[in-house]
């Protein structure tokens, strides 16, 4: 027999009972549409994870006061804030870093007729490289300005829409707290991170916070960038020496100060991903299980259905191997169906979902390749019972059958 | 084992080869109290070219006969000959070929493939045997054409007569060119007249061909087309003969 003819056979069966077909295929179109979508959908979160996190700056480090131990309201921050020397300390010792002390805190800030409470970050001209996060327009903070604290302010997009309402907001003064404020740049638009309105903020000079909203000669944070790729672990190692020596003799016993890595909390973050995805594409690989399941039954009724005309089959010279033949490559032909439609199907919800979402469109040729190699497993898995229990048929008793 | 279409183990001196013998067949369904003789020592010889009628009462293992000689099913104990080789030594695949390369099968229900053109129902034994798509229509369309079918060559099964069925499934088992015709009362659906043109049907394929037919039939004037009737009653052999001796 011809392997085209037996190809034939199976394809004309499934095509005199095409709503049956369909129904016994809906099992594996739904699985490795899930699958597919699930996977995929898990990698674009991923993705997005990523992209938010070198957003942030790469290679960043954050030194900050405290124990880095986690409790139930988040890391603990009880120690005493660093100096400003701490950050000149580090910037002179460790080599191939760009260093930029920050003060945060927030301030009721007056525009024209509108006010709201706004992050307030003092820092130095070395933050735009090392948060990743540059001027659109206007100057950086002179350095006159730096070392006197000037009431100078470089403010975020969303400051411009909300509160000046669209006007050019370049040498107008706004109240800052308790403080008048030239505005000298704007920053560029970085959008949502982590929840976070990025673009809702203000940048003065860290003396300007320090002396005019604050009241203290400190600094809460102190933001390193590696410039040489890979070297963040040296460069945390150098640091903590460093810290220890400076802090340590004063406070004495443990460490008082902790540096977090921007790529310690990708993969903190990815890893979470990655089990969810883990989770769902098990879930998924369940119903495509199901599937599997639903073939087997719809094949068994077949044969049952069908047990006269295997006789027939039998009675003109079929050997079990071809009857076996036929029923698996129709089950395998259903199956391999279902899973193309089911590709189709994941790949265009992914899409929809990520375009909804606005997240990162990921497509995957391993997980397409896994998800239909699957579907077309399930065809032979449970279409083997199926076709052997067919092919095993005596001819008598199967032309006998009414 | 001696190859097929040699003369059988029988010492018959006869002019034609033996097609089928069946030496002290058995068929035992059950055991003990319960156990159901549908043969009770059988032994026969066919040889090539007849026309043979096999008839008897329901329950005498006339059509349990027939399977056999089919090899469609395989008796308790016994040997049986086809062609010279002891089917019993057969596995299930080798006695597919031997169905698929010297026998054609009749039914009584026609048994052709619902939903199914004529053409691919008679197609359907070259496609096992591997015959390509252009030289099997041109064999099936020559099969259709002995039965006088050719111009119904498209219609499924249920826009044809039972008449028209039956002579489907008739070029259906000529299209291999068997050597052996087995039916199993091939008349048992039809009204007389169509009965009637069915067997002449069978006589003139038989005259050209030269083809052995075994025909399971309880009606006396069917069985009187054949040129040798086998009557069976409780599972034995009591009378063969020619029709007019035989039938009563």
């Amino acid at each position: 027999m011809r392997a085209l003819d037996t190809l034939g056979m199976s394809v004309q069966a499934i095509a005199r009972n095409k709503l049956r077909s369909f129904l016994t295929t809906l099992g594996i179109i739904i699985g490795v549409a899930s699958v597919v979508a699930m996977v995929h959908l898990g990698q674009s979160a991923t993705r997005s994870v990523t992209e938010q996190i070198a957003s942030i700056g790469s290679n960043l480090l954050f030194v900050m006061p405290g124990t880095a131990q986690r409790g139930p309201g988040g890391l603990r921050t009880s120690a005493e804030n660093f100096e400003l020397a701490d950050a000149e300390a580090i910037r002179n010792e460790v080599d191939g870093i760009l260093v930029a002390p920050a003060l945060t805190t927030s301030a009721t800030v007056v525009i024209g007729n509108a006010n709201d409470t706004i992050p307030v970050i003092g820092t130095t001209n070395e933050y735009f490289a090392v948060r990743n996060h540059y001027l659109e327009y206007g100057r950086e903070f002179e350095d006159g300005e730096l070392s006197s604290g000037a009431a100078v302010c470089i403010i975020g997009k969303t400051l411009i829409e909300e509160m000046f309402l669209g006007q050019e907001p370049l040498g107008s003064n706004i109240r800052v707290g308790r403080t008048a404020c030239r505005v000298i740049g704007v920053l560029e638009a970085k959008g949502e991170s982590m929840g976070q309105d990025r673009d809702k903020t203000i940048l003065m000079p860290v003396k300007a916070v320090q002396r005019r909203l604050v009241g203290e000669l400190d600094v809460s944070a102190i933001y390193v960038s590696a410039l040489v790729d890979g070297s963040t672990g040296l460069v945390q190692d150098q640091i903590e020496s460093l810290l220890r020596q400076r802090r340590n003799p004063v406070n004495g016993g443990a460490d008082d100060f902790y540096v977090r890595d921007t790529q310690d909390i990708a993969q903190t973050l990815e890893s979470t991903t990655n089990t969810l995805t883990i989770l769902l594409g098990a879930i998924a690989a369940v119903s495509l299980l199901v599937g599997g399941i639903g073939i087997m039954n719809i094949m068994l009724v077949s044969v049952t259905e069908r047990t006269r005309e295997i006789g027939i089959r039998l009675a003109i010279g079929a050997r079990a191997r071809d009857v076996l033949t036929q029923f698996l490559v129709e089950s395998i032909a259903l199956s391999t169906l279902g899973g193309l439609i089911g590709l189709v199907i994941g790949v265009g919800g992914t899409w929809l979902v990520t375009w909804q979402l606005n997240m990162p469109f990921v497509i995957s040729p391993t997980v397409m390749a896994v998800g239909f190699s699957f579907s077309v497993a399930i065809g032979v898995i449970f279409g083997y019972f199926p076709a052997r229990k067919a092919a095993m048929l005596n001819p008598i008793d199967a032309l006998r059958h009414e | 084992m001696t190859e097929p279409g040699n003369v059988g183990g029988s010492a018959t001196p006869q002019f034609a080869p033996s097609v089928v013998e069946m030496r002290d067949i058995y068929k035992i369904y059950g055991s003990g109290a319960t156990e159901v003789r549908a043969l009770d020592g059988v032994s026969l010889n066919i040889r090539a070219g007849e026309f043979v009628a096999i008839m008897g009462p329901s329950g005498s293992g006339k059509s349990t006969c027939m399977n056999i000689l089919g090899c469609l099913d395989v008796p308790t104990s016994g040997e049986y000959w086809f062609r010279g080789v002891e089917v019993g030594g057969l596995d299930r695949d080798e006695l597919a070929l031997l169905r698929r390369n010297f026998m054609g099968f009749v039914f009584q229900s026609f048994n052709l493939l619902p939903r199914t053109s004529a053409l691919s129902n008679v197609e359907l034994p070259l496609i096992y045997e591997g015959v390509r798509p252009a030289r099997r229509h041109e064999l099936a369309m020559k099969a259709l054409k002995t039965v006088g079918l050719v111009d119904r060559a498209h219609a499924t099964s249920a826009q044809l007569s039972g008449g028209q069925q039956q002579r489907v499934a008739i070029a259906r088992a000529l299209v291999t060119e068997p050597p052996v015709l087995l039916a199993d009362e091939p008349t048992g659906n039809l009204d007389t007249a169509m009965a009637g043109e069915i067997m002449k049907e069978l006589v003139s394929i038989r005259e050209q061909r030269g083809i052995t037919i075994l025909m399971v039939t309880h009606e006396p004037d069917i069985a009187r087309y054949a040129d040798r009737v086998l009557f069976f009653t409780d599972g034995k052999l009591i009378r063969d003969g020619a029709p007019a001796e035989v039938i009563p």
